[in-house]
């Protein structure tokens, strides 16, 4: 039986493809069969981030309406074997992901999975209600700003009474914190929300706090998971995130600026 | 800390100005949600299954609301009638 983790938001722009990029890599990485599933109908992205884009015959519409098999739509990972992709479909209708067929396919995923981790689109509209129907985990990814915040805290009101488990009164689904394009300077000149604001106002569990970083650009400029730059600041955070998802205790880390020295300290402001 | 601090110090920052107006905000939606009656979804198929004997209308053509003033609570009924009728 595999665990499904929707990666969802209500706001766009906030990071939810980054995620789950970065995430199925971290867990298949680990030794899991992990699938990824791009829910953005109509804007498929998930495929030019993991960097296959160019690999795509068959959707995942294709198998909902049993054009294609699973088999022929899922996209082997060529970093990491236990990785695949299944790329969002084109079509501009987005009635196409249908709650049976989704759950058809997720439940036929479920046999040969560990995880399934299901890319978002933005709103809350069909495709994000399909996205989290089916979820175990939610991780929720949030910028520290306004609108960002108080449209999780929507996303955490649809899990809480729009999905499966919701439906059948079964145990809820697990609810995760993750914030991301974070800068510690500018939460210490009082100019944004700091980890602890979010936290206290969401009342989430933290998963994990990804700082703000040029690395993710030039990561999906190439089509790499951002998880996979050993080097850089973000990619060690979600290297912590899958940690701390697995049930590892990993402190947090890039919360903080990094000390400026005398000279800094003269010409800062 | 830099000069230009020491100005800023007496002003509020706009980040605890954010955390005050999303907290009052997040507040009140959770109550608008919790307080919304679970049997409503129910109350509104079974409404459009009566209304439709007599009118084809879609489910988005009525919306049932709770709404309340303080002292009173008001369920509220719109439905949005097709032209040829
Ligand atoms: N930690 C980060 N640091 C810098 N840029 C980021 C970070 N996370 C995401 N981005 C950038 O933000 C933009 C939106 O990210 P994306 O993952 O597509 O968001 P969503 O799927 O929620 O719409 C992209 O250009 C991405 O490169
Ligand atoms: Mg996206």
């Amino acid at each position: 039986m595999a665990r499904t983790i929707v990666i969802t938001s209500g706001k766009g722009g906030v990071g939810k493809t980054t995620t789950s990029a970065a995430i199925a890599m971290g867990l298949a990485r680990r030794g899991n069969r992990t699938a990824v599933i791009d829910f953005d109908v109509g804007l498929r992205n998930l495929d030019l981030v993991m960097g296959c884009e160019r690999r795509v015959v068959y959707d995942f519409v294709n198998v909902i309406t049993g054009e294609a098999t699973l088999n022929q739509a899922l996209i082997r990972d060529k970093r990491c074997d236990d990785l695949y992709v299944l790329p969002a479909s084109q079509t501009r209708d987005k009635e196409a992901l249908t709650q049976e067929g989704v759950g058809k396919v997720l439940d036929e995923m479920g046999k040969t999975f560990d995880y399934i981790v299901c890319d978002s689109p933005a709103g809350i509209e069909h495709g994000a209600t399909m996205a989290m129907y089916f979820a175990d985990d939610a991780i929720v990814v949030t910028n520290p700003e306004v609108s960002s915040v108080r449209d999780s805290d929507r996303m955490l009101g649809i899990l809480a009474s729009k999905s499966r488990r919701a439906e059948n009164a079964e145990e809820p689904i697990r609810e995760y914190l993750l914030l991301t394009r974070y800068l510690p300077e500018r939460v210490e000149r009082g100019e944004m929300l700091g980890v602890d604001d979010v936290q206290e106002i969401l009342s989430l569990d933290l998963l994990g706090v990804i700082p703000e970083s040029p690395d993710v650009l030039d990561a999906s400029n190439k089509g790499e998971p951002i998880i996979l730059n050993e080097r850089s600041d973000a990619g060690q955070a979600y290297t912590d995130v899958i940690s701390r998802y697995l049930g590892e205790d990993v402190p947090h880390r890039f919360l903080e600026a990094p000390k400026k020295g005398l000279f800094g300290r003269l010409f800062g402001g | 800390m830099g000069l230009l601090d020491l100005f800023r110090k007496n002003q509020k920052s706009s980040a605890s100005v954010a955390k005050e107006r999303l907290q009052i905000l997040v507040a009140h939606e959770r109550s608008a949600r919790d307080n919304t009656p679970s049997y409503l979804p129910r109350l509104k198929e079974d409404l459009l299954k009566v209304i439709r004997r007599y009118v084809d209308i879609e489910p988005e053509q009525v919306q049932v609301t709770l709404d309340s003033d303080g002292n009173q609570e008001f369920l509220e009924l719109n439905i949005a009638l097709p032209d040829d009728h």
